[in-house]
């Protein structure tokens, strides 16, 4: 196993590349073909890809977000399709050495042990790696890959695979539809909790890769869930691609809480779509925070159909260095009377990098008596950095309640003066200072992810005094 | 007696704009001074650069403390010599628990030598003292609290962090009359466990000298001392107010104009 560790990114190793199966750059019908014939698939699936792949050549690139860096985006030079092993692990011992050996340094197997429902693994396209407790099991909770999903559950999968969001959504989804792989399949059954947490990892380690998962979760009535994801990649000289679809469907009175702790290094495009349909009495949550990556752009949302559906959405942005774009934001549509939502935004830039936030509140004719609190903060480190917001609302109804608070704001001489005069130097007063504008989204993460998340900034922050 | 802080001739400018015209002021170990004067008259100019606040900027004189000139050090390096400053305006920090900054604070001072578990005992016991509820020990610093409640705090920090000389800015501005009480007793409890302890209290009013004994009494009239005394000078203060202070001054500045 070879490693190159970058000073700064700490999970800038890669291994060496041995494969299954390795697509030539590009994309294809001939390939699009190829891998939904590999992973056997069946005919509606195939079909499904190919009417796709053909929106995905006739769409525009999205004319907001960082258009100027998305147009670096080479597509011919991707590999679509890396195959890293014949077999999925049972145990963490079927695994491959080189693999294994990754996880392992990513912490995966212990965290498993300790606080984890289920776990599965994401390295290149497809999962190697999968587990979930027996008694979770027993329940008739489902947590698979997407591509075993759609093996084992292929009724369920085919009623709700791309309801929420479909292909034709943008240019980025067409093409997960085209070549998505690998990705979670959850189905919770009638008021089952799942009390501690469901966790995916995902792990590009190709140079010029893409990588397409594909996640479902669906709660049934009365249910409960979190699931986390946590994605890192090594430093490469050139680009690679992460470009998801996450469909989640909350049924009457069931609660989805998506957590993303996305950690990517700083030469993957980052363009995911994230959407969800709450019911009556159901609550989603989006948890998003976005650490890594060069350009992210990525705008959970939530379509509140049921009535007293209520939908969140809390994400932190850091944007570090001149070559680092968040875009990131939020989407809530209230399409019923009753319906309450939150969005909250934190982000934060410095050395000369750019966060925007983007948002989009809309509130449909008839949906009467709705609540919403959209607040949006900035802490920008320096001079160098940029901050901007671009808030949209399309209010179609009278009978709204809608709060909208923006602020932008820098570490005060005074804050940092009362903290040192305590003794803290003003290194740490200044992280005390941002972990304490990050809090509000670091609380609601289990423990040993707080403390994660906190590290990493305090690694981000280094040396940023002067 | 052993000296802990003297100001020689402190010269202090903000936005090259001189404030502070040349202050003498020398305090002992275990002695409590007291420094009144009108708003705007320098005292919180002084409060602030004895702790180091980087706008106000020594242009000339020294301050030197328990022996070493601090006149370059940074608040961090003064409050490790053991020096504590009791805000006027405490600010709030959002995110930031008040265990978690006490615990930081601590952690800066003296290493981390505590378990979590001790320090929060500690924590609760001083908190008593103050009558402050321990459910603040989870809230974030200063945010959403009361004026009372922020002064209180500030002498909350001062116990948990057993400094060898103690400004206090104002403690007693907007306290009625019960928080006044705690929070002077817990000025005297500190003192009587910490007997060397040196501090500086600056105050418009004579009525929380009724709780706390001052060795002296210091008058700031723009910019620099003009009159000290004991205790009496407070009272008679109370009586008389500024204004002939003030008079005085301007007279004796038309004479040095006059000699002229």
């Amino acid at each position: 196993m070879s490693t190159e560790l970058n000073q700064e990114y700490q999970y800038g190793f890669h291994d060496v590349e041995n494969y299954t199966f390795k697509s030539g750059r590009g994309l294809t019908i001939d390939l699009v073909t190829k891998m939904s014939k590999m992973k056997k698939e069946p005919q509606w699936m195939t079909e499904f890809r190919l009417k796709a792949l053909d929106t995905f050549f006739k769409k525009p690139m999205p004319k907001w977000g960082n258009t100027e860096l998305l147009k670096e985006i080479d597509f011919e030079n991707i590999f679509y399709y890396v195959k890293p092993t014949e077999n999925q692990g049972k145990t963490w011992d079927e695994v491959p050495k080189e693999i294994k050996n990754t996880f392992d340094r990513l912490g995966i197997p212990e965290a498993e042990r300790k606080f984890l429902a289920g776990v599965s693994a994401q390295y290149e396209s497809e999962v190697i790696y999968h587990s979930l407790r027996e008694d979770l099991k027993k329940l008739g909770v489902i947590f698979l890959d997407m591509d075993s999903g759609l093996r084992e559950y292929p009724e369920i999968v085919k009623k709700y695979f791309a309801t929420i969001i479909p292909p034709e959504d943008n240019k980025f989804a067409a093409l997960n539809s085209a070549v998505w792989s690998g990705g979670s399949f959850i189905y919770v059954p009638p008021h089952t909790n799942v009390e501690i947490p469901l966790q995916a990892y995902f792990r590009i380690n190709t140079e010029n890769m893409g990588q397409f998962e594909r996640t479902l979760i669906i709660a049934d009535e009365g249910s409960s869930v979190h699931y986390i994801e946590g994605c890192t990649a090594p430093t490469y000289s050139s680009d690679s691609l992460h470009s998801a679809v996450v469909e989640l469907l909350a049924l009457k009175g069931a609660k989805i809480r998506y957590t993303t702790i996305q950690n990517w290094s700083k030469n993957v495009f980052n363009l995911v779509t994230k959407r969800a349909v709450a019911h009556e009495d159901a609550v989603v949550e989006w948890l998003d925070g976005n650490m890594g990556s060069k350009l992210t752009m990525k705008y959970p949302s939530i379509y509140l159909v049921g009535e007293r559906a209520h939908g969140e959405v809390v994400s932190v942005a850091l944007a570090s260095g001149k070559d680092q774009h968040q875009d990131a934001g939020a989407k809530i549509v209230h399409a019923a009377p009753n319906t309450t939502s939150v969005i909250i935004s934190k982000s934060i830039s410095r050395n000369g990098g750019r966060a925007s936030y983007r948002g989009l509140l809309k509130v449909h004719k008839g949906a009467t008596n709705v609540k919403s609190t959209v607040k949006c903060d900035a802490l920008m480190l320096d001079e160098h950095s940029r901050s901007d917001t671009y808030p949209t609302m399309e209010i179609a109804e009278k009978d709204v309640r809608i709060e909208h608070e923006a602020t932008v704001s820098k570490i005060e001489d005074e804050k940092l003066f009362y903290l040192m005069s305590r003794g803290i130097s003003e290194e740490q007063a200044k992280l005390m200072i941002v972990n304490g504008f990050m809090e509000v989204f670091v609380k609601e993460l289990p423990m040993e992810y707080a403390v994660e998340l906190n590290r990493l900034i305090e690694l981000e922050m280094e040396g940023s005094i002067g | 007696m052993t000296m802990l802080l003297k100001i020689e001739d402190l010269h202090i400018e903000i936005s090259e704009k001189e404030i502070l015209h040349g202050v003498n002021l020398e305090i002992n170990k275990g002695e409590v001074h007291v420094l009144m004067g009108r708003n705007g008259s320098g005292k919180s100019t002084l409060s602030n650069t004895l702790m180091g606040h980087p706008a106000y900027k020594v242009s000339s004189g020294s301050i030197t403390f328990d022996g070493q000139v601090i006149n370059n050090l940074k608040p961090n390096e003064r409050a490790k010599l053991g020096l504590f400053l009791g805000f006027q305006y405490p600010l709030s920090i959002p995110g930031v628990t008040v265990a978690n900054f006490l615990r930081q604070a601590n952690k800066a001072l003296r290493g981390d030598s505590t378990s979590p578990r001790d320090f929060r005992k500690l924590l609760y016991e001083k908190m008593d003292d103050l009558e402050i509820d321990h459910a603040f020990a989870t809230r974030y610093i200063n945010d959403g609290f009361s004026g009372g409640e922020k002064k209180r705090m500030e002498i909350l920090q001062m116990a948990m962090l057993e400094p060898k000389f103690v400004i206090l800015d104002e403690p007693d501005s907007g306290l009625d009359i019960d928080s006044l009480k705690l929070v002077a007793n817990s000025i005297n409890r500190y003192k009587e466990k910490n007997p060397h302890v040196g501090i500086l209290l600056v105050t418009h009013y004579q009525r929380i000298l009724d709780y706390i004994k001052p060795d002296k009494v210091h008058v700031f009239v723009e910019g620099n001392v003009v009159e000290s005394g004991g205790p009496e000078l407070a009272l008679e203060l109370e009586k008389k107010g500024y204004d002939w202070l003030t008079v005085r001054e301007e007279e004796k500045r038309q004479l040095v104009e006059d000699k002229r």
